[in-house]
């Protein structure tokens, strides 16, 4: 047993180590005060401030997060409808077609989703007139479109858990189908919309391969920008944006985690509670 | 309102097919006002589904219900006046007991103050009332029974539908519960139809109970009349435990039937049963507790020798397993009714003993 | 003409479910069905001067197969299917080697480590992927600190003629594979993990117990348990590996190109509408038997549960 642990132990140190070394190392580099982003040249924080004074920056990342927000709120109500859907109605005409549908994007390779979506659009434009230019529109309808579907896949997991009867229970004591979605079913899968929200949120946020297909010029999205600067090489400021990003995210995973830690330790101590009282 | 001599609940010749399969077959019951009627039977016998039709869930596919004179054909659940506590009591997990006692009310044309005095009466009623504000997991599983009942009740149903409502507590819960629920009815004078796999529970619960076998109802009658009056082997091996025998019907007299029994290797007197004819083949059944133990030969019919094969000690009883010479097998239980050792028992291991029964106790089913 | 109550009661039976599965199922159908659909008419069309670089019919050939033909018979677009499917491939291989021991070992750490540890896998996942893969350019750059050390670790322990001045690392399909596995090891460790934690540990007791050997107890109970797991993962990884685009790109060699990256250079580059749909749709084709292996696996676990 003991040296079965001491192997899978050490791998786990392995694998954490290989995760965690290019990030630190960014990490590191963005304090270089040398331009070469390789060789060490002292301490400093000049990128930071190059970054906080760099409008381009500033701008794309107010884009990708307007973006993010419409398109991942839409997103959410599009895919939980559909996921609620798929759960609570076990057959129903074009349900096979339907259940494809909200699969398929997930399997298909980014660069199909991005040409299929542009030549969409640019054909559209040629017969109908509409969208008149690509840029945030095209965008977040196309950032809808795939992420619905995670969103779809969470909700859809959630609902074939939850018990059925207290949906059944709402509608016994008299509220309609709508009033128990609002008053049941939605209070009670919320932890799951939100994380699909955050999701839908999250692939928005981080899309490079859909967003350089379906935007137009003047609409850079965060990605976009260091996909371009990127594709020319490794660059100081890139490292301290990448730095700024993972703090921001490892902050708010540690929140998130320590929240989620103590919610549940008190709903345990709750039930022990309740257990006592019954004697 | 129903017409005088109209039962409260009918329920006409209702079948319900999912696909090809039948899960209730031709079911006609009549219920009436202010009873508290259990619907009997194991899993897969078309209880449930009997339920869920009731509720409105499932339609039949053909057959009618009609509650107090109303035809339930094509009503939504939200619209009958049918309440059901679900077997997982199905409490929302998101709402404060009140919240949950009080859903109901929200469909209702009521002032705030009238709903809310009738949620605190209902929490009342239950006994609840400290635990307002707790949420559904911060109560115990006896106390969310009782609130699912409360808010099942608040809106004054004319039908109030149980699913298995005892099933998910323990047994000494339980039967503190089962007498609550019969308080809680008489005061509210609701018509209960209860669901149950459980034969006791049906029959302290019950008024009167309908003993169903896939998908149809075997019998309908009192917790006195099934057990002692069942109409069917089936029913008789249901309810309580019984031994029986193939016999063949000799002779009927005065009130009284006369039958050869092989097994037990001699006639039996029984009661009379109407439609039963001379000759005819027929089935003995005694249910274990109405056979007599002793060592000596008792007066009267109906008593046979044999030797105690096995025997198992329960405290307040003893079940004695007694072959006779036809290698036939019978049961037999015996009250402990003095206290001491081996000398309190009526009998031991390999003893010769004569097992006895009144011709009233008998019970003959055709077939 | 139906009347405010009789609307209601449709509402409430029809409508409202109608509407549920309706929005989202219109939606699909516009903006995935339709686009999918183009991409295959598109494949069939034939490449024009105008804008859109498109014609169907009139002059042309309604249906035109030479994308197709030259996308089977093109030695160019062989080699880049062949390096992209072996890549990820490989790339699916190593992570399972990885991942496979790091899920199990996450199912053997106590409670409290294991959130930690878990929160760690998750941790890059939220991160920009573009950065994850940007991370690693910054260590196979030639001058890196990695790289300075693992030539000196090289050239210490090789023979002097195999000496090198740098490890070429970049721009390689060894960093296109290291990359990849690096940004979707996570992808086969969570499901890997999710099907090991499932498992009874009494059920490895019990084979300890019978006499087997911790290997042989790995190789009997554990493994076959996991293998909904083990495809899951590798479905989760091959997938995306084998369409991806930005890898290839920022790290890849330029002269063997991924199919990924084909497919986006005759779209935009070349403007071959049809050439680049026609590419498309054979990669879907080569993906449409993973798929299917994946989704047959995942609806027997799901009848097993």
């Amino acid at each position: 047993m003991k040296r079965r642990h001491s192997f899978l132990v050490s791998m786990l140190a392995f694998g954490f180590a290989f995760f965690y070394i290019p990030i630190l190392s960014m990490i590191v580099y963005s304090f270089n005060a040398s331009r070469l982003a390789s060789v060490w040249g002292g301490f400093s924080t000049k990128w930071y401030f190059a970054l906080f004074s760099n409008k381009q920056v500033l701008d794309a990342l107010v884009l990708s997060l307007e973006i993010a927000l419409v398109s991942a709120t839409i997103a959410t109500i599009l895919g939980a409808m559909a996921g609620i859907a798929l759960a609570r109605f076990p057959s129903f005409r074009g349900r096979l077609l339907f259940s494809g549908l909200v699969t398929a994007p997930l399997i298909m390779p980014e660069v199909i989703t991005g040409i299929s979506s542009l030549m969409f659009f640019i054909l559209m434009a040629d017969w109908i007139g509409w969208p008149g230019e690509r840029g945030f529109t095209t965008v977040t309808l196309a950032h809808i479109t795939f992420s619905m579907v995670f969103v779809t896949t969470i909700v859809q997991a959630r609902m074939l858990q939850s018990d059925r009867s207290i949906e059944e229970a709402a509608m016994d004591l008299g509220s309609r189908p709508w009033q128990v979605m609002r008053d049941v079913t939605i209070p009670v899968i919320s932890p799951a919309i939100m994380s699909g929200w955050l999701l839908a949120f999250t692939i928005s946020l981080d899309d490079v391969v859909i967003t350089s297909f379906t935007t137009g010029p003047g609409s850079t999205t965060l990605p976009l920008l260091i996909w371009s600067k990127v594709k020319l090489g490794v660059t100081p400021d890139i490292n301290a944006l990448a730095t700024l990003m993972v703090s921001v995210v490892a902050i708010g995973v540690a929140v998130a985690g320590i929240a989620m830690n103590r919610a549940g330790r008190r709903r345990q101590l709750d039930e022990q509670m309740a257990f006592r009282a019954n004697g | 309102m129903a017409a005088a001599g109209e039962p409260f609940l009918r329920i006409e010749n209702i079948s319900k097919f999912f696909g090809p399969f039948q899960a209730v077959r031709n079911v006609t019951l009549s219920i009436n006002k202010g009873e508290i009627f259990s619907l009997l039977g194991g899993s897969g016998c078309g209880k449930t589904t009997l339920l869920r039709m009731l509720a409105g869930f499932e339609e039949p596919s053909s057959g009618k219900i009609f509650l107090d004179g109303r035809d339930m054909t094509g009503v939504a659940p939200w619209d009958r006046p049918v309440h059901m506590m679900f077997q997982s009591y199905a409490l929302f997990p998101h709402m404060s007991v009140e919240k949950n006692v009080g859903y109901g009310l929200k469909h209702e044309n009521m002032a705030a103050g009238q709903k809310a005095a009738r949620v605190r009466e209902m929490l009342e009623l239950v006994q609840l009332l400290p635990y307002a504000t707790r949420k559904p997991h911060q109560i115990s599983g006896g106390q969310r029974q009782r609130v699912a009942l409360a808010r099942a009740l608040a809106r004054q149903p004319k039908l109030l539908l149980l699913d298995e409502p005892l099933a998910a507590l323990d047994k000494k819960l339980r039967e503190r519960t089962q007498f609550e629920l019969m308080s809680i009815q008489q005061r509210t004078g609701v018509t209960f139809i209860v669901v149950t796999h459980d034969q006791e529970e049906a029959m302290t619960l019950s008024d009167r109970i309908a003993v169903m076998d896939r998908g149809e109802v075997r019998q309908v009658g009192s917790p006195g009349e099934v057990y002692e009056f069942p109409n069917s082997k089936f029913v008789a091996g249901f309810i309580g435990s019984i031994t029986s025998f193939p016999a063949t019907i000799v002779e009927r007299q005065a009130e009284q039937l006369r039958l050869s029994v092989p097994a037990l290797g001699g006639e039996v007197m029984a009661r009379d049963v109407p439609g039963l004819a001379e000759g005819q083949e027929a089935t003995l059944a005694i249910r274990p507790e109405k056979l007599l133990i002793s060592k000596e030969r008792p007066e009267g019919a109906n008593a046979f020798q044999g030797t105690v094969k096995d025997l198992a000690y329960f405290g307040k009883d003893s079940l004695y397993r007694v072959v006779l010479p036809s290698g036939a097998l019978v049961q037999a239980h015996a009250v402990n009714a003095r206290r001491g050792g081996e000398g309190s028992r009526a009998a031991g291991w390999d003893d010769r003993v004569w097992i006895s029964f009144a011709p009233s106790s008998a019970i003959v089913l055709a077939g | 003409m139906m009347d405010r109550k009789g609307l209601q009661r449709w509402f409430d039976r029809k409508g409202w479910s109608n509407l549920l599965i309706g929005v989202p199922y219109v939606w699909l159908l516009f903006f995935f069905l339709l686009p999918f659909l183009i991409v295959i008419a598109m494949s069939v069309a034939t490449k024009t001067a105008t804008a859109p670089p498109i014609s169907f019919g009139g002059d042309y050939p309604l249906v035109n197969l030479q994308g197709y033909a030259r996308a089977v018979t093109d030695t160019l677009y062989f080699r880049a299917f062949i390096t992209s499917l072996v890549s990820a491939g490989i790339a699916t291989a190593l992570c399972l080697l990885i991942g496979y021991p790091m899920a199990l070992g996450l199912t053997r750490v106590s409670k409290s480590w294991r959130n930690i540890l878990l929160m760690l896998v998750i941790l890059p996942f939220w991160t920009s992927f573009l950065l994850r893969v940007y991370a690693w350019m910054g260590l196979m750059g030639r001058s890196s600190w990695f790289n300075v050390g693992l030539t000196k670790i090289w050239n210490a322990i090789v023979p002097q003629g195999w000496a090198v001045d740098f490890m070429p690392m970049m721009h390689s399909n060894f960093a296109v594979v290291l990359v990849m596995v690096y940004t979707y090891l996570p992808f086969m460790i969570l499901p890997l993990y999710a099907s090991l934690e499932r498992l009874d540990p009494a059920l490895d007791e019990a084979a300890l117990d019978l006499g087997s050997r911790p290997w042989q107890v790995f190789l009997d109970v554990t493994l076959p348990q996991s293998i909904p797991g083990i495809v899951a993962g590798g479905m989760l990884v091959f997938i995306p590996a084998a369409g991806e685009l930005v890898i290839p790109t920022l790290v890849g060699d330029a002269a063997s190109p991924m199919i990924g990256r084909v497919i986006s250079d005759q779209f935009s580059a070349a403007r071959d509408w049809p050439m680049a749909s026609a590419i498309a749709v054979v990669l879907l084709v080569l993906m449409v038997g993973p798929a299917v292996i994946y989704g047959h696996f995942q609806a027997k676990a799901e009848g097993s549960k």
